[in-house]
């Protein structure tokens, strides 16, 4: 599988994953997206707070979880990813007032698709991360990616 | 073509410690479209600011990169020196490389290969960038304020005395919150009536500040300048318009109750005002304990009333008003001890809580100023308080510390002292918190002037026996188990958020933390802003705090809220949607699924048929920028600025 996660290209892109060929084990690369108001904040407050994790993970930020398009979870998956974490406002708390809740809709239809694609459970995760809660957004990446690493690169697109 | 510049801040040793800044400034030099890259160690410094601007001039950048701390500390600061330097200031990305890179990692390897990958993430996006132009948005410069306490108070003195309109919207059918129950306040011992019905009085006389008690607010819509709020004045059952507050009506009731002002130790009628200085000093009628509502007979207080106030029909009201910026003032409640059944709160009559020991101890209060045991009404000879009830306890109560019962269990007791000369105060503490200005000289004064005796333990079990109440407990500094026998028990419970806190937070879409307490928008450098913009927080619901410091907050927020109508537009942020006509069918599920209702149907001339066809449009001053429309639509003809689908799906390839 050492092709599968070195993507660079002409124009001198960053590589992605590690290279397994150099001798240096396989990190997983799990792309997170995150809600600017709550979950993103709370990743701040971990930074602030210095709580470790690992490095693993990258993170985009959207307005609200309701912005998460299952294309980009895909797109994602398709462009190296091992794993995609997406987050947001706990139920009742988003920012926007229900976005959440459309977000929590759209993976659930989604895992099942994945699921019938082969996308093995545990590769696409979903959290509710506060604000306030530092010490969980830490904890969640820590779980989310030892779980994509048992599970090995991504094989299936 | 894309001219990106790339800025990377080694934030001193903040990120530089962790992350190879030069390094990576060599990296991303050769990534698609960056023109110049460089490393500084304060990038948001003046210096910085400098080299910023003289590399846009020099290399004729038109969008930039900065990697550096959160945006959401310096997205702001960035933007407005783009500005300066005649670019868009949306043509901006912040990598964030020190709260969620050099902070968290300690692989400094895999912290620099991150860090170069945040990087071109941010790039990828920011080369889709478009020039957006920020919205004005008219100011309605008048501040609603939730709750009617000291916090309150002074945010509409201070508001109103600015010459802007305040609205003060309070729950009960007094404003004066939490403070009108103190007897003396510490340090100064200051009795916290006399310092503050002059400021209720100053704020009930205002010409610019409109109080509604005995009132909620109902319904929040809106955002920054143009908030929509329903607020629902409760029927008092007595016209404000007539009543001249002579009290003959609540001499007359015959019906009494337990007066929740004096925490149960007194009582108060069905027809009553809550303490004897009360604005206004209109009473209000209990309806579920009022004889002629339970059961239509009596109707005493509407006949001895000379001025025919006493009305029976009267009904609630629902006014709906525009303000331009909220403040929320409302305050906090007490921990209920009864979670600590070893020390017998609920179950035995003679261990009170520390607001009921003030009620006790105030003159006007149900015991006049005497200090009694509830049991049997005897005078108290001696009182042992049990400090942390509640606090600092993570298994049975909440984390942190409440701030300021330190200082009332010392000035209790040293009024315990005072009015009881010859009896034994003691009190039971883990630490002493005496943190303010005059605290610990006070704090000493108890101890060495009026004989207050400190230990420090925790007290294990409190019984009755023989009439007395037995404190057993710890005294860790002479390493003894000591057994006392006391009068009274006071628990000094903590301070928490009220039981709706959530249901207040949900209505105005703020967000709370952990313990239900409001989150501010920055922890040390924005301490009275929530994080919607508009809506400001201040005194304890934001955190345990005592008067000084709630009086500061309250005065700070409404130097934020000032700022806000100084001016007759503020700018908005133009991250919104918006929607092409073009690709558009017009089915309208993006207006089902905008949670503010920001998508009307609109009527569009398709240039290529000349029919006018029905198709969905954001009205720009509602729409939130959420993006829930971008991805209902199947047709794909919402974009949101700022989050562009070119944008992320570009910020996703790298990634």
């Amino acid at each position: 599988m050492e092709g599968m996660n070195n993507v660079s290209d002409e124009t001198g892109t960053a590589t992605k994953g590690a290279q397994v060929t150099e001798g240096k084990q396989w990190e997983p690369n799990i792309v997170a997206f995150l809600c600017r108001w709550c979950s993103y904040a709370g990743a701040d407050l971990a930074g602030g707070s210095r709580i470790k994790y690992p490095p693993n993970v990258r993170i985009i930020r959207l307005p609200c979880s309701a912005r998460i398009d299952p294309k980009l979870v895909w797109r994602a998956l398709e462009q190296g990813a091992d794993g995609v974490l997406v987050s947001g406002c706990h139920p009742g708390d988003c920012h926007y007032t229900s976005g959440n809740m459309y977000a929590r809709r759209r993976m659930q239809m989604f895992y099942e698709l994945l699921t019938f694609l082969g996308v093995e459970p545990g590769r696409i995760q979903m959290s509710w991360v506060s604000a306030s809660e530092g010490q969980k957004w830490a904890q969640v990446v820590s779980s989310v990616t030892e779980d994509v690493r048992k599970l090995g690169p991504a094989k299936f697109v | 073509m894309a001219r990106i510049g790339i800025f990377v801040c080694h934030c001193g040793t903040n990120i530089g410690a962790t992350v190879d800044c030069e390094r990576v400034a060599e990296e991303v030099a050769g990534l698609p479209g960056v023109v110049y890259s460089t490393a500084y160690k304060y990038m948001c410094s003046d210096p910085g600011q400098t080299l910023i601007s003289k590399a846009i001039r020099e290399h004729d950048l038109d969008r930039i990169v900065v990697a550096a701390c959160s945006p959401s500390l310096h997205e702001p600061t960035y933007r407005a020196w783009l500005e300066n330097e005649g670019l868009n200031p949306y043509m901006l990305e912040m990598a964030n490389i020190r709260e969620q890179c050099s902070w968290v990692h300690t692989d400094k390897e895999a912290a620099t290969e991150k860090a170069i990958r945040l990087i071109d993430m941010a790039r990828a996006k920011v080369a889709q960038a478009e020039p957006l132009h920020a919205m004005e948005i008219p100011v309605e410069r008048r501040a609603l304020i939730i709750g009617g306490g000291i916090s309150g108070i002074q945010a509409a003195i201070d508001v109103g005395m600015a010459g802007y309109e305040a609205v003060i919207v309070e729950r009960e059918p007094t404003i004066g919150g939490r403070m009108a129950q103190f007897d003396k306040t510490f340090p100064t011992l200051d009795c916290a009536a006399c310092i503050l019905t002059p400021k209720m009085v100053a704020v009930a006389q205002d010409k610019n500040v409109t109080i509604h008690t005995h009132a909620e607010v109902e319904e929040v819509s809106g955002y920054v300048g143009n908030f929509d709020v329903k607020i629902r004045l409760r029927a008092r059952s007595v016209d404000a318009d007539k009543c001249t507050g002579c009290g003959t009506c609540w001499q007359k009731c015959p019906t009494k109750v337990p007066s929740e002002f004096d925490q149960g130790l007194g009582p108060r009628k069905a027809i009553y005002i809550p303490f004897p200085q009360a604005v206004p000093r209109v009473p209000v009628i209990d309806r579920e304990v009022c004889i002629h509502f339970r059961t239509g007979k009596c109707g005493i207080c509407q006949k001895v009333c000379e001025q025919g106030a006493v009305d029976f029909e009267q009904e609630d009201i629902i006014i709906e008003e525009k303000f331009g910026a909220i403040i929320v003032a409302t305050g906090f409640t007490n921990f209920d001890a009864s979670a600590y059944g070893e020390y017998g709160g609920g179950k035995y009559e003679n261990v009170i809580t520390g607001l009921q020991f003030e009620r006790m101890v105030n003159s006007s209060g149900p015991t006049d100023g005497h200090i009694v045991c509830p049991s049997d009404g005897r005078e108290a000879k001696s009182v042992v308080f049990i400090q942390c009830v509640g606090s600092r306890d993570k298994s049975k109560g909440v984390a942190y510390c409440s701030r300021l019962c330190c200082m009332y269990t010392a000035k209790q007791a040293l009024l315990f002292k005072e009015h009881v000369p010859d009896g034994e105060a003691y009190s039971f503490y883990m630490d002493i918190r005496a943190a303010g200005k005059g605290y610990e000289e006070f704090v000493r004064k108890a101890q060495e002037d009026y004989g207050v005796q400190y230990l420090r333990g925790r007290v294990s079990r409190v019984f009755e026996h023989d009439g007395q109440m037995v404190v057993r407990g710890a005294d860790t500094l002479s390493g003894s188990q000591v057994e006392i026998k006391t009068d009274l028990v006071v628990l000094v419970t903590a301070l928490i958020a009220r039981e709706d806190a959530v249901d207040v937070a949900r209505m105005l879409g703020i967000p709370y933390d952990q313990h239900h307490l409001f989150t501010e928008a920055h922890t040390k450098l924005a301490p009275v802003e929530s994080v919607t913009r508009g809506i400001f927080l201040t005194g304890a619901c934001q955190s345990p705090k005592d008067i000084p410091d709630t009086v500061a907050t309250a005065s700070a927020a409404s130097a934020k809220t000032l700022a806000l109508f100084n001016h007759d537009f503020i700018t908005a942020e133009p991250l919104i949607a918006c929607i092409e006509p073009s690709l558009c069918s017009g089915c309208m599920a993006c207006s089902d699924s905008c949670p503010f209702g920001a998508i009307e149907e609109s009527e569009w001339t398709d240039p290529s048929t000349r029919k006018k066809v029905k198709v969905a449009r954001v009205v720009e001053s509602v729409c939130h920028g959420c993006g829930n429309c971008v991805v209902t639509c199947r047709s794909g003809a919402p974009n949101i600025a700022g989050f562009s689908n070119e944008q992320i799906f570009e910020q996703v390839e790298v990634a």
